[in-house]
This record gives C-alpha cells, sequence and structure tokens, in this order.
C-alpha cells in the first residue's frame, strides 16, 4: 500500500533523486560509533536538532493555551499547567529542553573546536554557528520573561540592563527590545512574544537550513 | 567602446528597471513593518508629574528613610497605579535629596544600611553593590554610577517627588 502511493507520486515528479540527496548517503566508519565508540562525539550536533525539533513542537502546542498579555499570560501558564491534561509534560519539556538545548549545543562546539573541524574549507560552517549560538540565546531570554512570574520579570531587568551597557545605543537598545524606556510591562511581553515566536524561530531554521546544506556539500571532517 | 554613443540593450534596460521596480515593491513592504517596530524609540519621553509621597518636610531627618507613594503608570494601553519608592534624607548644606532605590548596576533594589558589614551605606544584595549615603557608587564594586536623583519640590510643607534621573543631569 506505502509502496504503491509512493511509487504513484515518484512516477509523476521523480522525487528518489531528491530523497537520495537528503538522506541516503554512507556514513563514514570513523564518525560511527558503532566503531569507535569514542565517535559518540560526533552525535552531538544530531542531538541538539533533535532537541531543538523538541522545543519547536512543544512551543507550538503551548501557543494553543498561552496569550501573551500581562493579566493574563500567568494564569494561562498556571491553568495549562495545572488543569490541562499533559499540559505539565509539555511545558516540562518545553522547560527543561531550553537548558538541555544550550548545553548540547555546547558540547557540538566543542567537540568541533577540539577536533579543528572548523579549519578550512569549514570556517564558513562555523560562522554559521555562532550566529545560531546568538539566537539560541535569544530564543531561551526571550522565551524566560513570557511566563510572566517575578523570576521571569527580574531576569529580564536584569538582561535589558546588561543590552543598555552595550557604548553609545544602549538605551536605544533597551527601549526597541522592551518597547518602551524605563516600563517592563505590556509592551515587553508582546514583543518578547513576538520574537520568541516568529522572529527568532525563523532565523534558526535559515540558519539551520544552510548549516546542514554546507555540512552536506562538504562533508564530514576526515578522522584526526 | 566605439565613438557612437553608448547604447543599454533590451537585456540591462529589462535588468535595470526590474530591479527598480523590485526594489520599490520590498521597500514598499517593509517601510511600515520597520517604522512600527522602532516606533518605542521615537517617543519624546514623558516628563514625571509631581506626586505628594506623604511626607511632611519637618519629618526628614539627615537619615536615609524610605518613602513610597503610588502614581498611575500609563503603559501603552494598560494603565495602573504602581508604587514608587525613594530614600529621602537632608545633605550637609540642608538640601532635601531623594534617591531612587534602584541599582544602576542591573537594576535590582538597594537598601539603606542593608549590609550589617557596610553601616552608613546603600547595599544592593544582587552583587554586593554599594553606595555611600550622597548616592555615590563605591569603587570596586559592580555600579558605575551613582544612585538617580527624583527632581523634587516642596509645597505646603510637604515633599512632592516627580521623576529620577541621572546624577547631574536633574
Ligand atoms: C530553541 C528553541 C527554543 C528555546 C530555547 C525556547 C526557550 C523557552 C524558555 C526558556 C521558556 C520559559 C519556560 C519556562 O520558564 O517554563 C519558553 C517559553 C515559551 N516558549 Fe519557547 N523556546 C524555543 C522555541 C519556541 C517556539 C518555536 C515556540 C512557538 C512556536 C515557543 C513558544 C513558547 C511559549 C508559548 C512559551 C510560554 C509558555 C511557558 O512559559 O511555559 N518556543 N521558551
Ligand atoms: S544589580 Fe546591584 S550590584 Fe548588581
Amino acid at each position: 500500500m506505502l509502496q504503491k502511493m509512493y511509487d504513484w507520486i515518484d512516477e509523476r515528479i521523480d522525487i528518489t533523486p531528491i530523497w537520495r540527496d537528503i538522506a541516503d548517503h554512507e556514513v563514514p566508519e570513523h564518525v560511527n560509533p558503532a566503531h569507535h565508540f569514542s565517535a559518540f562525539v560526533y552525535c552531538f550536533g544530531g542531538l541538539t536538532f533533535f532537541v531543538v525539533v523538541i522545543q519547536i513542537l512543544s512551543g507550538m502546542f503551548l501557543t494553543m493555551y498561552y496569550v501573551p498579555d500581562i493579566e493574563n499570560a500567568w494564569k494561562s501558564v498556571y491553568y495549562l499547567q495545572t488543569q490541562v491534561a499533559h499540559g505539565q509534560i509539555v511545558r516540562g519539556m518545553h522547560h527543561w529542553g531550553a537548558s538541555v538545548v544550550i548545553v548540547m549545543l555546547l558540547l557540538h562546539t566543542l567537540r568541533v573546536f577540539f577536533q579543528g573541524a572548523y579549519k578550512k574549507p569549514r570556517e564558513l560552517n562555523w560562522m554559521v554557528g555562532v550566529l545560531l549560538f546568538f539566537v539560541m540565546l535569544g530564543l531561551g531570554f526571550t522565551g524566560y520573561l513570557l511566563p510572566w512570574d517575578n523570576k521571569a520579570y527580574f531576569a529580564t531587568e536584569v538582561g535589558l540592563n546588561i543590552a543598555g551597557q552595550v557604548p553609545l545605543i544602549g538605551d536605544w537598545l533597551i527601549t526597541l527590545l522592551g518597547g518602551h524606556p524605563e516600563i517592563i510591562g505590556a509592551q515587553t511581553l508582546t514583543r518578547f512574544f513576538a520574537i520568541h515566536v516568529f522572529f527568532l524561530p525563523a532565523a534558526l531554521f535559515a540558519l539551520l537550513a544552510v548549516h546542514f546544506i554546507l555540512i552536506r556539500r562538504q562533508g564530514i571532517s576526515g578522522p584526526l | 567602446m566605439s565613438d557612437k554613443k553608448k547604447q543599454v540593450t533590451r537585456r540591462q534596460f529589462l535588468n535595470y528597471t526590474l530591479t527598480g521596480v523590485g526594489g520599490f515593491m520590498a521597500a514598499g513592504m517593509l517601510i511600515s513593518p520597520l517604522r512600527m517596530a522602532i516606533d518605542p524609540v521615537l517617543q519624546p519621553s514623558g516628563d514625571g508629574d509631581f506626586a505628594n509621597v506623604g511626607l511632611s518636610v519637618d519629618d526628614i531627618t539627615t537619615e536615609p528613610q524610605p518613602v513610597e507613594w503610588e502614581v498611575e503608570q500609563v503603559d501603552a494601553w494598560y494603565k495602573s497605579d504602581v508604587t514608587r519608592k525613594a530614600f529621602v534624607f537632608k545633605n550637609d548644606q540642608d538640601e532635601i535629596v531623594a534617591l531612587s532605590p534602584k541599582c544602576t548596576h542591573l537594576g535590582c533594589m538597594v537598601s539603606w544600611e542593608g549590609s550589617e558589614s557596610h553601616p552608613d551605606q546603600f547595599y544592593c544584595p544582587c552583587h554586593d553593590g554599594r553606595f555611600t549615603k550622597d548616592g555615590t557608587n563605591v569603587e570596586g564594586t559592580p555600579p558605575l554610577e551613582p544612585l538617580h536623583v527624583y527632581e523634587h519640590k516642596v509645597e505646603n510643607g510637604m515633599l512632592f517627588l516627580g521623576k529620577a534621573y541621572p546624577r547631574g543631569e536633574a
């Protein structure tokens, strides 16, 4: 049945080459943990991506209940956490995943660094990786405000003040990010929500695409 | 090039026009969203109204005392009553000084003599920031500028406070 459906589509639009390009390639021996157990260090990039997928899925479902309004944000999180079946689990995935993704990202970066895998011709992908790092930090920072509890509020107070330390444009940055020069309030929450759920994920997807296309073009770096 | 007039080829002409039109369309699509995004930056900063903080001038001593008062805060579409806080005292020249308790490091709340090991100083619990009584940041602690100063006036013997400004700008 499935084979038939596949053939039906393939006959018309010839998807086999596309599919081959994306997924059908050999894993070199030196990156395969089945051959050398120490090759597990090559897994961290894939694990980072796996956790990103978890963040995106859990985040999409959280937005079914969450409202970015200072009167109701905390209540909506409280409700989804205590009243909605499995809400606690989905929020837990998003909450813990946000930390795990950074840990995986750092481990992946360490592997690339200590193996020297960033060297020519892969410098560009290192730069893309650094941008990905900033985007993920941005997601963590903006997401942290959304539950609108005291921890969220003061973390943002501190974070915005750190942004304010940037020479010359600091004050301007605070207003641009927070929506108001002094108040962390209604406009800050809506802004952070928009950035967290639309702007940064869009940037994340674009950078991930470039990251992966470059890997396919250049291949994984050779054995040490 | 020959001596006759430079000709624009049909291909070049089409390329230029299409780029131009495309550029206009892209700009037309982006200009309003971008202007909308930066609107808060371009708002004039409103001068604070003065509020009666409920403290008689006669009760102000040389010892910083905390005062709290309510103001109506307008945050775009959201109006609310928020509590402001200040430390008020008379300095050596017998002038009234009202300091903002917001730490100039990263914005936590300082308190007067908040640390037992540093009497006569404002203390910030977040990263051990300290300020002397006149609000000057103590060198070697994280804050890089003095506590902000509220503009103040006295009416009928009562203290009125406005907005807090960095010292020297009020
Ligand atoms: C790498 C990607 C992401 C990271 C690191 C991240 C991080 C965070 C963090 C730290 C929080 C605060 C959670 C808490 O304190 O319990 C949060 C909340 C939230 N995030 Fe994300 N996020 C990511 C992607 C997304 C995406 C793609 C969406 C939506 C499409 C999303 C929607 C939300 C929502 C609605 C909340 C508020 C609910 C809550 O606080 O539990 N997130 N995020
Ligand atoms: S916020 Fe006060 S010392 Fe850091």
